[in-house]
């Protein structure tokens, strides 16, 4: 009985944890709070202490120390991949209960253990895409659409199968192809969709907790759980409504990002690195564009010097814009641009910075494309229409720093590129700033 | 033990209650944020230390929760660092 009190504190305590993450001052304590709660329900858990309880405490401090060491040790540019890695850990604990456990049938640990196995395989996938070791692939011998059905109905039909007595073979079989479904699922899912998929097996992550919960009529599980899984889709829909797509249309589309190179009828102006310098010196007012290139190229710190100089020398007003989706997991400018010592107060969300794009001098975009293309709001044909955009094509002057024409994630080209007061500064994101930024200190 | 009933309100009622705090999440934390419930999502170590299964499937179940526990909030510590740091200079 005393029991279900710490577990209610626990509860309490991960409830304040995400309200202290509604502001950077906070969010510390807010961690603290969350860690606070973990322990508690750890360690009441060792209260009346189990048999096995060597075993179980000596399972902990292996976790906790390859917890730790992965978590510390790992390079900035690899936090997306990460957070996918651990998260598909969450998933594998509650396959490994469900094969432990599964004595008596229980139903909700059986549709547990399917949310566990593909939350688990999902990860990995997610992991090795991000870590670069796993190519976007297209199951070209069936539509996804066909595939998904197919391994929700073999997955149907074995949980029915299930009812009342587990044998092993079904369940073993249940398990396979739960996880080969999370295999299928984000093998098609490309880069630009990263941070969708990654809330979104954040949020199974939750719901097999609470599946667990059930299971074993745990309140601190269900509750905690369900915390979480809604957390995990709430963001899951943001990104989703920042792409204009939706979450049936996301996983049973064809795979795109791997693209040919379009022939361009046209010619985009180009502009040197010291010409780029000079016309940024002599603005009042410039907004920087970063995207997934700045992330890759670690553009983040040449960057942050670029806009020093140009408030400190030059009086320039320089903010930050951040659509949604760029990058990799949600927030993900957001973490880089701190990393670099980027004061938060001059990093301003889509729909706070839109309209100031049209009395700006200068947009300089970074290693973004498809989130500042006109065509979504100018063209009802393109498969980009709709969806919201930075409106950089309002500025007076903008600046691309990119490595060559070719199109985003999307596949459509551009139309900004050949605008007549767009200029692309051709090279590596980092190497391109670090050259601004000479001409600028000279 | 508790009724499926109470576990049910308890789940509609949390997940409610869920919705609206995180809609007050900045989005500028997004990212911490992911990793921190990541790192609760490990919560599901207490399931597998009262679960009455086989050592060697416990074993690896508490293990793997712990990862995700201890890694999610090294992860979410080294996040939250990079937006502290501002501050002090200020």
């Amino acid at each position: 009985m005393n029991l279900i009190y710490i577990y209610l504190l626990c509860i309490c305590a991960v409830i304040l944890g995400i309200r202290f993450m509604s502001s950077p001052q906070t969010a510390s304590l807010g961690a603290g709070v969350s860690g606070f709660a973990m322990f508690l329900a750890i360690v009441s858990d060792f209260v009346p202490v189990p048999q096995n309880a060597l075993y179980l405490i000596s399972a902990i401090i292996l976790g906790a120390l390859t917890g730790s060491l992965l978590g510390s040790k790992i390079k900035i540019t690899s936090l997306p991949q990460m957070v996918a890695l651990l998260n598909g850990l969450g998933g594998g604990a509650v396959v490994c209960i469900a094969i432990g456990d599964m004595h008596i049938f229980s139903f909700a640990l059986v549709i547990g253990s399917i949310i566990g196995a593909i939350t688990f395989s999902g990860s990995a996938v997610a992991f090795g895409k991000l870590q670069g070791f796993l190519p976007t692939f297209n199951f070209r011998l069936l539509n996804p659409m066909v595939l998904n059905s197919l391994f929700l109905c073999i997955i149907a039909f074995f949980t029915i199968m299930l009812h009342h007595q587990i044998p092993p073979v079904y369940f073993s079989a249940l398990l396979v192809f739960s996880f080969f479904w999370g295999i299928f699922m984000v093998m098609p899912i490309g880069g630009a969709d990263m941070p969708i998929i990654i809330s979104i097996l954040n949020a199974l992550s939750g719901w097999t907790s609470v599946a667990v919960g059930f299971a074993q009529q745990n309140i601190l599980l269900i509750a905690v759980g369900s915390i979480i899984g809604i957390g995990g889709i709430f963001l899951a829909r943001i990104m989703i409504k920042a792409t204009n797509t939706s979450l049936l249309k996301l996983l049973n589309r064809p795979a795109t990002g791997t693209i040919a190179e379009h022939t361009h009828k046209q010619n985009a102006q180009t502009i040197s690195a010291q010409d780029a310098a000079f016309i940024m010196k002599n603005a009042d007012k410039i907004i920087i564009v970063p995207g997934f290139g700045m992330a890759a190229a670690s553009a983040q710190h040449a960057l942050k010097n670029m806009g020093n100089i140009l408030r400190n020398k030059f009086s320039v007003d320089v903010k930050y814009a951040i659509h949604p989706v760029a990058g990799r997991m949600p927030g993900h400018m957001n973490v880089l641009l701190a990393e670099a010592d980027v004061d938060y107060e001059e990093v301003f969300e889509l729909d706070d910075i839109n309209r100031e794009f049209s009395e700006t001098d200068i947009a300089y975009v970074i290693g973004a494309n498809d989130i500042t293309n006109p065509d979504a709001i100018n063209n009802p044909q393109s498969v980009l229409y709709g969806m919201p955009i930075l409106d950089v094509q309002k500025a007076k002057t903008v600046i691309f720093v990119k490595r060559s024409l070719s199109s985003g994630y999307s596949g459509v080209e551009n139309p900004l590129f050949f605008a007549p007061n767009t200029f692309m500064l051709y090279g590596d994101a980092k190497k391109m700033t670090e050259e601004v930024d000479k001409f600028l200190e000279q | 033990m508790i009724d499926l009933s109470i576990l049910l309100v308890i789940f509609v009622l949390s997940s409610f209650i869920g919705y609206f705090v995180v809609l007050g999440v900045t989005p500028v934390l997004y990212s911490p944020f992911m990793s921190i419930s990541n790192a609760v999502s490990g919560i599901i170590i207490i399931g597998a230390i009262t679960a009455r299964g086989s050592d060697f499937w416990n074993f690896l179940a508490v293990f793997l929760a712990s990862i995700n526990i201890f890694g999610g909030f090294a992860v979410s510590s080294r996040m939250l660092s990079m937006f502290k740091k501002k501050e002090h200079k200020n």
